[in-house]
């Protein structure tokens, strides 16, 4: 009997979310537990800062220009490999239970296993000889009531009447909606009254312990817990709306609330910021086309941090139900527990919401925690060196007692600072990529000694020599934009050198955007 | 208004590909539908979701090899034009390609991402593998 490995992973949820990594509102003491238990990451970058690259480097351990899933839409390819397939293959079992999206949501040919598993009731899909991305057991989730989703179709089964309670995220236009439903106005934001235990965080706490309650008591798992919260729309149950009053939350720290200086920070970036402030550049599906930044409120910023801290509490009281279920089976202390999110969210900073093509740690610093199993005697710690998701994969099969994959592209996460030196853990890297009906825009990132470099690539907007270097000790909001400053050429020149000898080479062929999300 | 085009080549001459792509009620022998139903300039799509399209049949040109049609009476979309064109690239190898305006443009995604799925099953039904005749 090995070690068992429960992979907890939250939807666009920022580092400072958490009371272990100093969050002061939402009450997390169950992660915090872990962080306390574990190692927290201090310094953790996805690999892109949307869904369905971020998560394609979560179960393949390669960077977006090795996986080849640059923007949403693009799917994975069903034969790439799968760190669930590698762990399955090691006598595992595997099971994904919540939000999936390697493959596209908006999918009304049915084209993807995801979207078939859903819509047929059937929780696995042999193609080819091979278990669809080597789980034994996929139920999946999103952020509400409707779609090819097992939670949809057990909502409209069960309870149709809620269906209609959440907040419909896509207008009549299939974009994203800009409406908001409370009296602030701030777009997706909603008062939602469905019960709590039909609220989806809860619906994915109840089927990961229901398939850990079917296994043998011997096996070996791996279980990739999903929640969709807290990506919008904002809208957690009613009855849990007491726990944080928005008219008592502070602005967060990074929202400028001078609006000159405010959109001075922003005009000292690259233009992709201001002009989608203004609304004049909208580059990705991710943010509604029709809500334009300059007219967020403070009161909007306070409302939806509000709800963000509670669906954050929601989801802390789930993992908390999820560690007590595995104690309760006799594996606390065989039990490897990783705790992560996709990217962040802007939740106010620079008086921006949701996420885009902005490498600041408001969407690229996130939650990361490895609380070992206990029997393994890992010392706790808090590693400070830069390290990113594309490292989740070998970790989970350092852990099972497996060699390191050959198709991952980098080694295991380290359990201290002095491990992350002798593993190479120097740089972590993020890329971005979108085209929007010929609005073309790519960035790519290094984090490294302290410092972020962005070089913004050519494209709609940019012709190469535009980009941002931001020092993180003296600047922890990066609203001093030096890539300009002569002081430090030789700083972001260096920077930039290392990141293009560390990025892997993309194919030569993009592969096809095949739905907007 | 979304704008969005796919190709791809196939090694069969353009008359035996217009063969299927030219007839609209073959539609499902290609692309990701479950089925079709052609009644004069009319078509019916169904698709897996459940979902059912109404088409008005545009275009039907066996001369140009040129098909259009357009989404009509439908709550989403308010625009719509396809065009499936067959251009012969020597005697024995075609291009096909399809191209769509639609309003709303997040529908030209999905639409073009079926219609790269129903690309790849037209080429591989003209493979020595599984050519048709």
């Amino acid at each position: 009997m090995g070690r068992k490995i429960l992979f907890i992973t939250t939807d666009q949820q920022r580092f400072d979310a958490l009371g272990c990594n100093g969050g002061l509102i939402a009450r997390t003491p169950n992660i915090d537990a872990l962080a306390a238990h574990g190692i927290n990451y201090n310094r953790a970058h996805p690999q892109n800062v949307v869904c369905m690259p971020s998560r394609s480097t979560m179960i393949t351990g390669q960077h977006v220009s090795t996986h080849g899933v640059w923007m949403n839409g693009v799917p994975l390819p069903v034969d790439a490999p799968s760190v669930a397939s590698t762990l399955h293959d090691g006598g595992y079992k595997t099971a994904l239970i919540g939000k999936a999206h390697f493959e596209p949501f908006l999918d009304p040919f049915l084209r993807f296993a995801e979207n078939q598993l859903a819509a047929s009731g059937t929780h696995s899909l042999i193609e080819d000889g091979y278990l669809h991305r080597g789980f034994d057991h996929m139920e999946s989730a999103a952020h509400g009531g409707m779609g090819t989703f097992h939670y949809a179709q057990w909502l409209m089964k069960n309870h149709p009447e809620a269906v209609p309670m959440y907040y419909r995220v896509l207008d009549m236009e299939l974009q994203v909606s800009a409406l908001g439903g409370t009296n602030t106005g701030a777009p997706q934001a909603h008062i939602n009254n469905i019960p709590r235990e039909w609220y989806h965080t809860d619906w994915v706490a109840d089927r990961a312990i229901a398939w850990l309650e079917s296994l043998d008591p011997d096996a070996d798992w791996f279980c990739w817990v999903s929640f969709p919260d807290p990506h919008h729309p904002w809208d957690p149950p009613a009855s849990e709306l007491h726990r944080v009053n928005w008219r008592d939350v502070d602005l967060p720290v990074g929202f400028p609330v001078d609006r000159a200086q405010r959109e001075a920070i922003l005009d000292a970036k690259p233009a992709q910021w201001r002009k989608w402030y203004d609304g004049d550049f909208v580059s990705n599906y991710e943010a509604p086309r029709r809500w334009v930044p300059n007219t967020l409120t403070e009161d909007q910023v306070r409302e939806i941090n509000a709800l963000t801290h509670i669906e954050n509490e929601l989801i802390d009281e789930a993992v908390g139900r999820l560690m007590k279920h595995v104690e309760s089976r006799g594996w606390g202390a065989d039990t490897d527990v990783l705790f992560s999110t996709d990217h962040g969210e802007f939740q106010g900073d620079f008086g921006l919401l949701f996420k885009g093509p902005y490498h600041v740690d408001s969407l690229m610093r996130v939650p990361l925690i490895w609380r070992p199993a206990p029997s393994a005697g890992v010392d706790p710690a808090t590693v400070t060196a830069p390290v990113g998701h594309v490292s989740l994969a070998a970790t989970f099969c350092e852990i099972a007692g497996l060699p390191q994959p050959a198709y991952v592209d980098a080694p295991r996460l380290p359990v201290n600072d002095e491990d992350a030196r002798s593993l190479g853990h120097e740089r972590v890297l993020t890329e971005w990529d979108s085209v929007l009906f010929g609005k073309i825009v790519g960035l790519r990132t290094i984090c490294r000694d302290g410092w972020v470099a962005t070089a913004c690539l050519p494209g709609s907007l940019h012709n190469g020599t535009e980009g941002e270097l931001y020092n993180l000790a003296n600047d922890p909001l990066q609203q001093i934009n030096l890539w300009d400053d002569s002081a430090y050429r030789s700083t972001r020149d260096d920077l930039l050198a290392d990141m293009w000898d560390s990025l892997p080479t993309p194919d030569a062929v993009r592969r096809e955007c095949d739905a907007p999300v | 208004m979304g704008t969005v085009r796919r190709h791809i080549y196939i090694d069969a001459p353009a008359d035996v590909v217009w063969d299927i792509v030219g007839a609209p009620d073959r539609l499902h022998e290609w692309f990701p539908i479950d089925s079709c139903e052609v009644v004069g300039n009319k078509r019916w799509i169904n698709l897996p979701s459940g979902l059912r399209f109404e088409e008005d049949i545009v275009t039907l040109d066996h001369d140009l090899r040129r098909f259009q049609y357009a989404i009509v009476n439908n709550m989403i979309v308010t625009h719509h034009l396809a065009t499936v064109d067959v251009i012969a690239d020597g005697a024995d190898r075609c291009i096909v390609i399809y191209a769509t305006d639609i309003e709303p443009e997040p529908m030209g995604l999905v639409i073009i991402g079926a219609a790269g799925s129903g690309l790849k099953k037209l080429q591989s039904m003209f493979s020595p593998v599984n050519g048709v005749s």
